[in-house]
């Protein structure tokens, strides 16, 4: 029965508009609104503008590209990027199919699966770090036992230590992932298998023309966006590796800390506005898609 | 045959994703019950597996321990001010934006998600710089508005998500009843949607508790760091004392591992509607 009193309602509510007097309601509105304006302009667009300002030198930047820790780091963020997001996508795609099957065990097996995400990452990483000590972490010392060989010093050569970083990257976030995967298997409705069952379908056909054409739009978005959280991943390289050995494992968001740290902010900013033809592409996909 | 076939392939599946899931947290765990000793011998169970690592962390019976109590304590307090503030500067925002249809409030709802989209890492640099302009570098203050800039844009969107789908007959019928915007606010907006302000003030205080970047930019004196910088200072020395090191991180895991296993149910859900929408 609201419909009835709504048209009076619109003209007590617009009744301010004309004579340019907030109603307040309009007021109200403005008020609440204004703890966040005040958040992004404070601690968002200002610091912003002020980073681009101090990165407006083109002096920053030919002193960046001669830095080979900088190229070394591009390198290394497109190895994290194409090789480590690729990886843990696929993972996830093929987990998320593994827990939906209905056990019992899998049900518990998928609660202990999200403990990488529920717990913090510092002290997990750094318990890797010492499993990975060539001398006395846990790995070597197996290897040793069934091998009679010493184990190689992990995290002391540039490859190994990123494809370190990079699995310890993916340890932590797969069960986010694989989470997101599984609420899109779950949303595919069961009478589409049970027709493809019925018509002897493989596993591989049903995956192929139920699964993944139902799916590729979430997977899509997800790799996106676990492209630009990667890029802003500080603790999976730095309490890792700490960028080392020699420099030769940072990638772009722990470069930038480096140079913040070495007190060259220029230097620093220059690093991100380097990164920006990267990143804004990423942003604006992610924004369109989550403004429909 | 078939089925005993697939139930054998589950199991193949099964046991690597445990291992591989647990390996690093039992490490922990092993390292928190085993001397020094034991905890470097590359045992897979201590022989005599001892609680006294425990009571080290808690007595502070160590350098790098000296304030262990007071940065569990700024942790938690950190930790519990992003939680509320975020609430606040979020519900009023979501709010005004879905409900009150705010002019400029689209505007504000893309700022927030740019926001929410620029890498962290990336951020803290010039929010380093800004923060050194203001005064607050060192302070603790400086850590807690700077989560709460991280923490609500997707505060935001979770909640605005959320107050889309009440029905428009609710504002109407308060409207009629005569009610100001402060009481729909409070009496018939808030309860509604508290599934999801539990969600996003569990989102908010998980994030600042586990933030570790922004901590070791912002903070630097022992008495105000919180956990995780604290933990990093381990690092520091050579002959660190490993097994005390685990037994903190331990303790610091634990807590937010029971909320996020206390709440995941609206966690998931609350997940599950931002951050992918396919």
């Amino acid at each position: 029965m609201s419909t009835v009193a709504l048209p009076g309602v619109e003209a007590a509510a617009s009744a301010g508009g004309p004579r340019r007097r907030l109603s307040p309601w309009q007021a109200w509105g403005l008020v609440l609104l204004a703890p966040y304006v005040a958040v992004f302009l404070v601690f968002v667009l200002y610091p912003v503008g002020y980073g681009l300002w101090l990165a407006r030198h083109p002096q920053s930047y030919v002193q960046l590209f001669a830095d080979p820790v900088f190229a070394g780091s591009v390198v290394n963020t497109l190895i994290f990027l194409i090789v480590g997001i690729n990886l843990k996508m696929a993972v996830a795609l093929f987990l998320s199919g593994f827990f939906v099957t209905a056990r019992p065990w899998i049900r518990w097996l998928s609660v202990l699966f999200i403990l990488p995400w529920a717990v913090p990452s510092i002290p997990t990483i750094l318990s890797i770090r010492f499993m990975l000590n060539p001398e006395w972490g846990v790995v070597n010392q197996v290897i040793f036992r069934l091998t009679g060989a010493d184990g190689p010093n992990w995290l002391n050569d540039r490859w190994i230590a990123l494809s370190m970083a990079m699995l310890v990257h993916i340890w932590k976030s797969l069960p986010f992932w694989t989470m997101i995967l599984i609420a899109g298997r779950l949303a595919i409705p069961g009478e589409l298998y049970e027709a493809a069952s019925v018509d002897g379908a493989s596993v591989w056909q049903r995956f192929r023309f139920i699964t993944w054409p139902s799916l590729s739009t979430l997977y899509l978005t997800s790799a996106i966006l676990s492209m630009i959280w990667t890029l802003g991943d500080f603790n999976s390289v730095y309490l890792l590796t700490g960028g080392g050995p020699a420099d030769l494992t940072h990638v772009l968001a722990t470069l930038g800390i480096r140079y913040l740290r070495l007190d060259q902010v220029d230097l620093a900013m220059a690093t991100i506005v380097s990164a920006l033809p990267l990143v804004l592409p990423l942003v604006y996909f992610m924004m369109k898609r989550l403004s429909r | 045959m078939k089925r005993l076939l697939t139930e054998a392939k589950l199991v193949l599946i099964g046991i690597p994703v445990a291992i591989w899931t647990l390996l690093p947290i039992y490490h922990m765990f092993l390292f928190s019950i085993s001397t020094k000793e034991e905890a470097f011998s590359g045992e897979l169970w201590p022989a005599h597996p001892t609680l006294r690592n425990f009571g080290v962390v808690f007595r502070e019976q160590n350098y790098f321990l000296n304030h262990f109590w007071r940065q569990f304590a700024n942790s938690l307090l950190i930790a519990v001010a992003v939680g509320a503030i975020t609430l606040v500067v979020a519900a009023g925002a979501a709010f005004s934006i879905s409900r009150l249809r705010t002019r400029g409030g689209r505007l504000v709802l893309n700022c927030a998600l740019f926001t929410y989209f620029i890498p962290a890492a990336f951020l803290a640099v010039p929010m380093y710089k800004a923060m050194g302009t203001y005064g607050l570098l060192n302070t603790q203050w400086a850590l807690i508005l700077a989560m709460v800039t991280i923490a609500s844009p997707y505060a935001i969107w979770v909640l605005k998500q959320a107050s889309d789908k009440l029905p428009w007959e609710l504002d109407e019928a308060a409207r009629i009843d005569g009610a100001s915007p402060l009481q729909l606010f409070r009496l018939v907006y808030l309860p509604l949607i508290a599934p999801s302000l539990v969600a996003v003030g569990t989102y908010a205080l998980l994030l600042a508790w586990n933030e570790y970047l922004y901590a070791f930019l912002l903070l630097s004196n022992d008495k105000d760091i919180t956990l995780p910088v604290a933990l990093g200072h381990f690092l520091s020395a050579d002959d660190s004392p490993w097994e005390l090191l685990m037994t903190t991180g331990l303790i610091y895991a634990l807590p937010p591992a029971a909320i996020y296993y206390a709440f995941k149910r609206y966690m998931v859900a609350g997940l599950t509607a931002g951050a992918v929408k396919s």
